[in-house]
């Protein structure tokens, strides 16, 4: 019971209360480049879940297996990224032998996932919080489902404001940023549902 | 002289890295909450994107074309640590509110960018200019959004209140969405100036 309860509150904190985007400033590139359409920005959205999971599985592994042991902790950018690299190379070749429907939907959006500083600042997160390994594996996958109800729903904005008359100079990355900040301060009505 | 002189200015103006090219949003809209921040995290990112420029230059030759983006990570990476190890060490505070931002500097487009499309192929003392020229870039745009939140999210500059006791702060600007909606609006002013001065210049020509 108890720690269903727990498992509840980290998907609130991390969907609404402590968004990725919203209040914790991951992941804003992909977040402002791919939300052109509903359909790109849910297809990026799965693909960051995926990865995001097993690299939050992945790292934890590695850092208290691997680095802890051998007392080099500040190496973890330097593993972390490298994981992350080679982890979205696998599971891109994974996917394109096993399924290439899924392959077709998710492909193009892997390759940018590396520079995705949400996987990495999340794995880092997990180790400056002291997460054990399911509550890592946790975090990274409710943070990346916040990401992608972030980027479905800006898609969703931006797909309306295709038809409307824009000042010329604010058109693009500066209106997509306001946007972005009228919804960052909706989110922080969430504040206060969860501790 | 010139042409280094040509790049240094590239980086500040032409392709400014967060007005012109738009890259490294992430620690543009989350540490830009005082202009002392900003300048950390300007200053890290230039010594970086120095130190990366520079050694990457130098290697550019012994680097299989194949695996250059692992090993141009792994050079930044390395300088990341560095400058991570060093403000630990000697600027504790700054480093406690920049955060998680520091070790993100490895995934910063604008590092990677540059390495890939200048110091990969330029010689030495180009690609340090470069590196020069967008640091100082990059640390005045964030230095300008940093000080436009400072002062209407809470009244300072630098930890200075320079705003009459009668103002109240509004503090939306020094949390999440005042960074977007500053970035934003800063990002259409300029827009809309260098639209203005393209037109002049037209109506000139003609």
């Amino acid at each position: 019971m108890n720690i269903s309860v727990n498992i509840f509150t980290l998907f609130i904190t991390c969907v609404l209360t402590n968004n990725v985007i919203f209040s914790r400033f991951l992941g804003n590139c992909p977040f402002l480049g791919v939300s052109g359409k509903v359909e790109t920005a849910f297809g990026m959205g799965m693909a960051v879940t995926f990865v995001m999971a097993i690299s939050s599985l992945c790292t934890w592994l590695v850092y208290a297996f691997l680095l802890v042991p051998l007392g080099l902790q500040y190496l973890n950018t330097i593993a972390f990224i490298l994981i992350i690299a080679a982890l979205v190379q696998v599971v891109e070749m994974f996917i394109k032998k096993s399924s290439p429907t899924l392959y077709k939907s998710l492909g193009i959006y892997l390759p940018l996932i590396t520079t995705n500083c949400a996987v990495l600042g999340i794995a880092i997160l997990n180790i400056n919080s002291n997460y054990n390994l399911l509550t890592s594996v946790l975090n990274g996958t409710f943070s990346a489902l916040g990401f992608m109800l972030a980027i479905v729903l800006m898609a969703g904005v931006r797909e309306r404001l295709e038809h409307s008359d824009i000042p010329k100079c604010m058109r693009g990355f500066s209106s997509s940023l306001v946007i972005a900040g009228l919804m960052a301060l909706a989110f922080m009505g969430f504040s206060g549902i969860a501790q | 002289m010139k042409r280094l002189l040509n790049t240094f200015f590239n980086g500040i103006l032409n392709e400014n890295p967060t007005f012109r090219l738009v890259l490294g949003l992430c620690p543009t809209i989350a540490i830009t909450t005082s202009l002392q921040n900003s300048l950390g995290m300007g200053l890290a990112t230039t010594l970086v994107l120095i130190g990366s420029n520079l050694v990457i230059s130098l290697l550019k030759d012994f680097i299989p074309d194949k695996i250059r983006i692992p090993a141009f990570v792994v050079v930044i990476c390395t300088f990341v640590t560095m400058i991570e190890l060093l403000m630990k060490a000697y600027l504790p505070e700054l480093d406690k509110s920049l955060g998680i931002f520091i070790p993100l500097i490895v995934v910063n487009c604008i590092i990677l960018a540059r390495a890939e499309a200048f110091a990969s192929k330029n010689p030495l003392l180009p690609s340090i200019v470069d590196g020069l020229g967008m640091g100082i870039g990059f640390t005045l745009a964030l230095a300008i959004i940093g000080s436009i939140r400072e002062i209407i999210g809470n009244g300072t500059i630098l930890g200075i209140s320079i705003l009459p006791a009668s103002f109240t702060p509004m503090s939306v600007f020094a949390l999440a969405p005042g960074g977007f909606i500053t970035l934003g609006l800063t990002l259409g002013i300029l827009n809309a100036i260098t639209n203005k001065i393209a037109k002049k210049r037209e109506a000139s020509c003609k």
